[in-house]
């Protein structure tokens, strides 16, 4: 019996036998998906209900988490505001030197962050033209909010532009160019086709904008170290005190940014896909 | 009245050129050509939505060339219809009512009218993702009308259609056209469609218009290689003429036409080539022998190719007819050709 039924239990195996491509994709899938939560979730578990607690009651906590978020609100606000023509633009146009353009959108991507933070103190010091006319209309860049929100609107910016450029293309020209037929300026079709198509996608960039700025810690640190954002303390208090000192902090931020993140994100789910319908 | 003169547009790797038209008031006017000859670009022109490299476009003496889409009164009806997603079918249709300065009362009639005629007033209400296809385009017309136009572009409105859809559309324009004093021009690559529908087309080839003129004449008298193939004439060889006689490769083929030039091309329709097994043909036919080189079943006929001499010649038969000669590859068979069906240009 036994040894008449193993060549078909066999055959049976052999028919059913996975891909290795599958084993190939559940592995690094569950690799990929450890190494980006163990340590963060060990993190948020390691502190004490009792350090949390307390960290909460800090009002320098508090204040840098706010800074934090207020100034990356702040850099999605001012990338939203000056970003969103400019993303029309690279979206509809052609021009001369365009790729040039859009390679120097994505040049803050690239550079290191402290250099950043060199480069925009560069221009801002009293050794600059223009950082001695900043000084004398009462702009001041260095250890300031606004030099804070500068850095973040430099560094959130191309994510920001990127996110709406790709919303932009995805609405069909042609229903620009019947809104304009049916006599619409170009500010009226704006209005009443591209954006309420578009709303969506600008959400979207505004928060891959303000998740860049609420991250960036290297080029803020050199323009501003104070008023502390949230990064700059949980760097501060590890090298100051350690590891379980800094953890809190960071603890906090992460909830904090989580629970603003996916509400945006619930609110620009689309209910259809309804922007790439034409 | 539409007046084009010397249109150019320059675009990478593409250029219209010498686009000369007039096309009257109220008139259905068609743009004939093979995919990417340019048709849509000229309507595209005429709306103001591609820049213009060089020439002038009036509508009722008025020169529009450098006007913006939203100044000419031009309304343009797409292929994929182009509605606004985000609107109800009434709003797409009412969209652009507030930007012209008209008696709300007239304009208001006009688009219940437009409404009722386009059988679109049960569907007012609803949301424009889950109409039919043809339904779309009867809201995307009635949208363009609504403002009253002066002209009304249509870019191949008829090509996404499903084909019972695509009858009910076409019988609409044609109904539309006859009611109301606007001018249509259509883009289309079918020249079926445009019989049906146009008074007149254009033909347009790699960016360059090849014949103008009434579309049954078009059909039947074209003027240049391209439309003759175009209108399906699938036998066209160049020729020399020797008075009322053709010749083509060493056949000689009579006709019945004098050409004034002595080079030139002779066009024969596949349905005018007649083939049987013996000769029991008009006296004054070209009759020749030729070899069945091969016969492709074409659903509804067959077209058999056939070679005498050098020349190759297309023929269609019914399946009936095929039966009764048959035809099988490699047999020779008799072929002629009357002088009234040969066309010389």
């Amino acid at each position: 019996m036994g040894l008449s039924t193993t060549p078909s239990y066999f055959a049976m195996i052999i028919k059913k036998r996975i891909d290795p491509f599958f084993w190939i994709a559940v592995f690094s899938t569950s690799t990929v998906v450890a190494f980006i939560l163990f340590p963060l979730v060990e993190m948020v578990v390691q502190p004490s209900f009792q350090d949390l607690m307390e960290a909460a009651k800090d009002p320098d906590v508090l204040r840098s988490i706010w800074l934090s978020i207020y100034t990356a609100g702040m850099a999605a606000l001012i990338s939203f505001i000056i970003g969103t023509p400019f993303a029309y633009l690279l979206a509809r146009k052609e021009f001369p030197g365009k790729k040039l353009v859009e390679s120097i959108v994505d040049l803050p991507i690239m550079i290191p962050h402290p250099v950043v933070g060199i480069a925009i103190l560069g221009i801002a010091g009293q050794n600059h033209w223009l950082g001695q006319i900043m000084q004398q209309v009462g702009i001041h860049i260095m250890g300031t909010v606004t030099g804070i929100v500068t850095v973040l609107t430099f560094v959130g910016l191309p994510f920001y532009v990127n996110t709406v450029k790709a919303g932009f293309e995805a609405i069909p020209v042609r229903l620009e160019n019947v809104s304009r037929s049916l006599g619409a300026s170009l500010t009226g079709t704006f209005f009443r086709v591209t954006f309420p198509l578009a709303w969506r996608s600008m959400l979207v960039g505004i928060i891959m904008c303000s998740a860049r700025a609420i991250s960036e810690f290297g080029a803020v640190v050199i323009v501003a170290y104070h008023p502390m954002i949230a990064p700059v303390m949980i760097y501060e208090r590890f090298t100051a005190y350690g590891l379980k000192y800094s953890q809190p902090v960071a603890v906090w931020l992460i909830v904090v940014c989580l629970a603003l993140f996916l509400l945006l994100r619930i609110v620009s789910l689309p209910k259809e896909s309804k922007a790439k319908r034409g | 009245m539409i007046n084009i003169e010397s249109l150019r547009i320059e675009l990478p790797g593409f250029t219209l050129q010498d686009i000369n038209l007039s096309i009257e008031d109220g008139e259905f006017f068609t743009f004939l050509g093979p995919t990417g000859a340019g048709k849509t670009l000229v309507l595209e022109a005429i709306a103001g939505i591609v820049p213009i490299t060089g020439g002038h476009i009036f509508v009722k003496g008025k020169d529009i060339t450098h006007l913006p889409p939203d100044q000419r009164g031009i309304g343009i009806v797409y292929q994929d219809y182009a509605l606004f997603p985000h609107l109800s079918v009434l709003e797409n249709i009412t969209y652009g009512l507030r930007y012209h300065k008209e008696d709300q009362q007239k304009s208001g009639n006009r688009v219940k009218k437009l409404i009722a005629q386009l059988g679109l007033k049960a569907l007012a209400q609803r949301s424009i993702q889950h109409l039919s296809g043809g339904e779309k385009q009867r809201v995307s017309l009635a949208r363009a009308l609504a403002v009253n136009p002066s002209v009304l572009l249509l870019d191949e409105p008829l090509s996404a259609l499903d084909p019972n859809f695509r009858e009910e559309i076409r019988e609409v324009l044609k109904k539309l056209h006859e009611r109301l004093e606007t001018t249509f021009l259509m883009v289309t690559h079918d020249f079926a469609e445009a019989m049906f529908l146009g008074q007149r087309t254009a033909i347009i080839n790699q960016g360059k218009i090849e014949q103008i003129g009434p579309v049954s004449e078009v059909f039947k008298k074209p003027s240049t290689p391209f439309v003759a193939k175009f209108v399906g004439m699938k036998n066209v060889f160049p020729a020399s003429f020797n008075g009322a006689m053709a010749m083509v490769d060493g056949l000689e083929l009579q006709t019945e036409s004098l050409p004034s030039e002595r080079e030139g091309y002779v066009a024969i329709r596949p349905e005018d080539i007649m083939i049987k097994n013996e000769i029991t043909f008009e006296n004054d036919c070209n009759v020749f022998t030729g070899k069945v080189l091969d016969v492709t079943n074409r659903g509804p006929y067959h077209e058999i190719s056939t070679r005498t001499g050098k020349v190759m010649f297309k023929a269609m038969l019914s399946k009936s007819d095929l039966l009764e000669i048959g035809l099988s590859e490699i047999k020779s068979v008799n072929i002629a050709i009357r002088p009234s069906d040969i066309h010389v240009f």
